[in-house]
């Protein structure tokens, strides 16, 4: 009830019966309440919002023409396809794991799972730069598998696969953590029901568990997609940097940037920038349409 | 609402969870006999370990093994090296300034946002998001160009003698970006949640707002509170995309840990930069835990409290 109050528009706290000392009180409360509003504001619009404009505005600093100049460059259109590539290779291969890891957690039950749901989560407890750096031991020239790898003439690190695992590695929770919840609030009956109807158990994925979860597996794609798209540290340890061959947007904007080619550096930016807002828009519509996936949204930004 | 967020993702419904959605109170052997009806077990429970294991254990143990071969002699040498120690210092320094810089701020917002209606509010309720959706390289080069010293921020902190890029300070400015979604984030949820009636009530018997919010609001979202700034403080901890382009990387001043791991590789020094890594690690999974432990104190909390 309190909760529902507090919602009305207009309304901090619920209307209080007009006792004298109460009312007395009201003036520097209101006040108190706007200085913490405003300096809330403030820190969101410095801190946050600010960036945000600053990357259009020297996207456009030389006019629309360098612009898309910039954005028609050979190398920036190779760093997007690149992007492109690795996220359609990584989000569908994460998204079957997530979606196999969360079957068999929220389904089932075993011993060690709990560490298995840790383990999952080890990913984000890593720092980008070493996300990149244990690929480079295992792959690289001087790692574990570099001479055999060397001998086969495979290229793993300094080369798209080397891209692929590091962003693999850095993006592999997002959709298991959406699910593995998701389906355990959703409990077993329904599938339960139609395998005792006589489906079969694929069937009962696909018609039964998939059409249940897919707003929370949407939700989980998108995050995944937004951080593969914009993964810098770990592609940067394992790319190589090769222009037109191993540069990632991300990649681009740095190559750029140390090139004191502010307008190519921030509009690449601006196309990830964009990326991020559509990211968020969606992200929005998606708690909304399913706000439980809002509860969860404090976790999935770990 | 602040269930949903003070129990972290490992704990909900799991196996942990005496209150499991499907676990039927009568006892786990007719539980476990129902789990079976449902197929897939044995490829789902695979696929997941052998991902798992390709994608995250192998590699990840091949740090520690790497690191190993050093001799604990040459590590503790590699990671007290006073440049290494300098960055490690910047690091977690910087990390913790940020967090706790958030935990004031993040409240602030999280209260503003809880607590009042204003035009717009929506809007800024999803910037919240921004630093986690924002590519950390597209923040570095925007946050750079905001705080150099001919830049919109720099420029007017300039004559006050303030230098923010190129100096640690910017390190701070940078992690405070990243680390502001997981305060806010997880302080929203119990801000929302809590009783309007308790402050009313304390307020009645003549509490001011300065100690309703120390005595009454502190008490009930400290858990969470402590919680965020972990989070944050961990996410920052090991952050380099944001940093490195505001940092200006001076030796031994402004240089951050994981920026001191990816020289190393350039020079081709891989022990030393693994056990650079490995440092980090070990912090990072003894915060991971610690987080966890944090999270199952405020869920016992929140249980306790509400009977």
């Amino acid at each position: 009830m309190i909760d529902r109050i507090a919602q009305l528009p207009g309304l901090g706290r619920p209307q209080l019966p007009p006792l004298p000392m109460i009312r007395r009180q009201q003036i520097p409360e209101e006040l108190g309440r706007a200085t913490l509003l405003g300096v809330a504001l403030l820190y969101l619009l410095v801190l946050v919002a600010l960036p945000l404009v600053i990357v259009f505005v020297q996207a456009f600093a030389g006019g629309v023409r360098s612009y898309l100049a910039a954005l028609l460059d050979p190398y920036a259109l190779a760093a997007m396809r690149l992007t492109l590539l690795t996220a359609a290779i990584v989000v569908p291969m994460n998204l079957t794991f997530g979606i196999a890891a969360a079957w068999a957690i929220a389904k089932f039950e075993f011993r060690g799972k709990n560490m298995l749901i840790t383990l999952i989560d080890v990913p984000f407890a890593v720092s980008p730069v070493i996300s990149g750096l244990i690929y480079v031991l295992m792959f690289g020239a001087q790692g574990w598998l570099g001479p055999w790898l060397n001998e086969h003439n495979i290229r793993i690190i300094f080369a798209v696969p080397g891209i692929v695992l590091a962003t693999t590695f850095v993006t592999f929770p997002f959709v298991a953590r959406e699910l593995i919840p998701l389906m355990q609030t959703q409990g077993n009956e329904e599938e339960e029901t139609a395998l005792s109807l006589g489906a079969g158990g694929w069937q009962t994925f696909w018609l039964v568990t998939l059409p249940k979860i897919r707003w929370g597996l949407l939700y989980g794609v998108l995050l995944c997609n937004a951080r593969a798209m914009g993964e810098f540290g770990a592609v940067s340890v394992v790319s190589g940097h090769i222009r037109g061959q191993t540069n990632t947007l991300p990649l681009h904007i740095e190559i750029m940037h140390s090139d004191y080619n502010y307008v190519g550096a921030f509009a690449t930016a601006s196309i990830l920038a964009m990326l991020a807002l559509v990211t968020l828009v969606a992200k929005a519509l998606l708690e909304r349409r399913q706000p439980e996936l809002r509860a969860r949204a404090a976790r999935q930004a770990v | 609402m602040a269930e949903a967020v003070q129990t972290w993702p490992t704990r909900v419904g799991g196996a942990a969870s005496p209150r499991g959605p499907w676990t039927p109170a009568e006892g786990a052997t007719r539980s476990e006999r129902q789990f079976r009806v449902l197929p897939g077990f044995g490829l789902t429970l695979g696929y997941t370990l052998f991902y798992v294991s390709l994608i995250v254990l192998l590699p990840l143990s091949t740090a520690f093994v790497r690191s190993a071969e050093l001799g604990p002699m040459q590590f503790w040498h590699v990671v007290t090296a006073p440049r290494v120690l300098a960055s490690l210092r910047l690091s977690f320094g910087a990390s913790l300034l940020a967090a706790l810089i958030n935990a004031v701020f993040g409240f602030i917002i999280a209260w503003a946002l809880a607590r009042s209606r204003f035009p717009g509010r929506r809007i800024f309720d999803a910037m919240i998001d921004l630093p986690f959706a924002l590519p950390t390289a597209v923040a570095g080069i925007a946050l750079t160009a905001l705080y150099a010293p001919n830049g919109w921020i720099g420029e007017l902190l300039a004559p006050l003698g303030i230098h923010v890029a190129f100096t640690p300070l910017g390190v701070v400015v940078a992690l405070a970006f990243v680390s502001l979604p997981f305060i806010v984030r997880t302080l929203q949820p119990v801000l929302g949640d809590l009783d309007l009636e308790v402050e009313l009530a304390a307020q009645s018997l003549g509490a001011s707002r300065l100690q309703t919010l120390l005595w009454v609001v502190l008490p009930t979202i400290w858990p969470a509170l402590l919680t965020g700034v972990a989070l944050g403080f961990s996410r920052a901890v090991g952050e380099y995309g944001s940093v490195i382009f505001i940092a200006g990387n001076i030796p031994k001043v402004s240089e951050i840990a994981p920026l001191m791991i990816m020289t190393k590789l350039e020079q081709y020094q891989y022990g030393q930069a693994t056990a650079i890594a490995v440092v980090m690690l070990l912090a990072s999974f003894g915060l991971m835990f610690g987080i966890n432990g944090l999270q199952l104190w405020a869920q016992a909390r929140t249980r306790g409290r509400r009977g």
